[in-house]
């Protein structure tokens, strides 16, 4: 079923008051919902929240042959897969114009920004890799999706550990967790993404650049004039820019969006180290007693 | 009293009424000593009125299931030749005829282009606060903007402007109820006005966009299946809002 559209109602309201500088749910334009991060009992099993969007995602990895062209390297793939259970909107079959976009961005900034150094996953050369596999479950749509989906594979990749394999010659041994404490994935940078929504100016003001708004709620997303997503790390490298026609901007607006980001991603890293360590000193006693 | 659906409900009475939640149910013959079982059909609290001729249950849920005669607030789908299509928020979509308005009668069959003079939409998108006048489970549900009885429109019609909150069905429900203290306490700060639908769906209007959203926060805040808070927490929110 199409989703019923926002009513007219609806529709005015929001212009008229992001016009004012006022967000629904009173935030101000450029503040992000505070992401919530739960982690589960098992490493590489999160749950993540913005507001009432909530995303698990959860890492396995398992020991697999290499593809022939790279014989050298691990395997990642992503599933994400947008079930009736978020919303009564999206229903299993076709993947709607969203879910595609979703799924595009995550391969685009987990993957194929170098994320997981893949060279480190190969056990033994042309016979023996790690695959990982990183699935998404989205549990409640409430806006922003996308960067929801990407903080938790973020922080899923970042708490997995595997465990500790050893080669001698050509035997693998694979050390339970009981007996080795497991290892972290080798990581190059922690890409996050954030989103943008932009918004008519009001007729009577002088300016005519768009309202620009972070981390938009499900009714923004559906009313805006176009929506833009940076993926960038807290060392200021851009890794993805994403926008899908909309309304159009110029050079100045782009970069003044980009310094917003900038800004929150190194607050967002912080966030996200520190829930990681918090979490990591409650298990560090259990698995270096083992 | 909690019951999970399937478990038997001894409810007797010489009128008995059921309400949502319950279902009577047909096996082998009925007789005076020993009616038909009637059985839950969702988890919930079971409620009946003070002579125990109404019964019901009471849960929280997000899903709305119609009822004939609740008060629901809508959005017109498509606009259809013998009336309207409108989201309820129900699995199927609600019709709602055009002769279902106050002063509406088959003879005086109103002139759809005229609708200013019924109060009513004629676009898509509109809200609309009506009352659920049939609701069969084999038959899509069907609305009527005015009071079956007195076929005066008794407030219902388009609502123009103000904002649409959506909420648990539980909060709706408290919502309507004359002691709860969001409505009286939001009142208090500023004149407003809200239509309240049994189907998760509260429309509000007031003055400023910031009271709008002042309600809005409110009634986000107190809801069960929201922020949960109680009338001191609520009051206190208010209160950092500057309305």
């Amino acid at each position: 079923m199409r989703p019923p559209s926002p009513s007219i109602p609806e529709k005015e309201f929001i212009q008229i008051s992001l016009q004012q500088s006022l967000r629904i749910d009173g935030r101000q334009m450029l503040e992000q919902r505070e992401p919530s991060i739960t982690f589960g009992p098992e490493l590489g099993w999160v749950e993540c929240g913005l507001g009432k969007t909530k995303v698990i995602a959860q890492i396995e990895a398992k020991i697999v042959k290499p593809t022939p062209e790279r014989p050298y390297e691990g395997i990642i793939t992503i599933h994400s897969e947008l079930s009736p259970m978020a919303s009564t909107e999206y229903d299993t079959g076709r993947p709607t114009e969203e879910e595609v976009t979703i799924t595009r961005m995550l391969d685009k900034v987990i993957r194929r920004s170098d994320t997981i150094d893949k060279e480190s996953l190969c056990i033994l050369a042309k016979r023996r890799v790690w695959h990982l596999r990183l699935t998404l479950h989205f549990l409640s749509d409430d806006g922003n999706m996308l960067d929801c989906g990407c903080l938790a594979g973020i922080i899923a990749l970042k708490h997995f550990r595997r465990p500790e394999v050893e080669v001698i010659g050509d035997d693998v041994t694979i050390h339970p967790p009981t007996e080795r404490a497991p290892v972290p994935l080798a990581m190059h940078h922690t890409p996050l993404c954030l989103t943008f929504a932009f918004f008519p100016p009001s007729p009577t003001s002088d300016t005519t650049s768009a309202l620009v708004l972070l981390d938009p709620s499900y009714l923004e997303q559906r009313l805006s004039t176009g929506l833009m997503s940076v993926a960038l790390n807290a060392q200021r490298e851009l890794c993805v820019v994403h926008k899908l026609g909309g309304v159009p901007m110029e050079i100045g607006e782009v970069m003044g969006v980009l310094d917003i980001a900038v800004k929150r991603a190194k607050e967002l890293n912080r966030l996200v180290e520190d829930k990681l360590e918090e979490d990591w000193n409650t298990r560090k006693r259990i698995v270096e007693v083992r | 009293m909690n019951i999970l659906p399937g478990e038997q409900v001894n409810a007797q009475h010489s009128k008995l009424k059921l309400g949502p939640g319950l279902l009577q149910i047909s096996v082998g013959n009925a007789s005076e000593s020993a009616p038909q079982p009637i059985i839950a059909t969702r988890a919930g609290t079971l409620k009946h009125s003070s002579n125990r001729s109404k019964w019901w249950i009471e849960s929280n849920s997000r899903r709305y299931v119609p009822a004939a005669q609740e008060a629901v607030v809508g959005i017109v789908l498509q606009r259809l030749g013998e009336g309207y299509r409108v989201d309820i928020g129900t699995a199927h979509s609600a019709s709602l005829d055009s002769l279902a308005f106050e002063g509406a009668t088959k003879r005086n069959k109103p002139n759809l282009k005229a609708f200013p003079l019924l109060s009513f939409p004629a676009c898509v998108g509109s809200l609309v606060y009506a009352r659920v006048s049939l609701a069969h489970k084999d038959m899509e549900p069907e609305l009527e903007c005015f009071d079956a009885q007195t076929r005066k429109a008794e407030q219902f019609g388009e609502l123009k402007g103000g904002f649409l909150v959506r909420c648990s069905l539980q909060m709706c429900r408290n919502l309507l109820d004359p002691k709860y203290f969001l409505l009286p306490l939001l009142g208090v700060k500023f004149p407003l006005e809200a239509a309240v639908g049994v189907n998760g769906r509260v429309w509000i209007n007031a003055k400023e966009p910031k009271q709008i959203i002042a309600m809005a926060r409110c009634i986000e805040a107190a809801d069960p299946d929201g922020g949960g808070q109680d009338e001191i927490a609520t009051k206190k929110l208010l209160d950092t809002l500057d309305v």
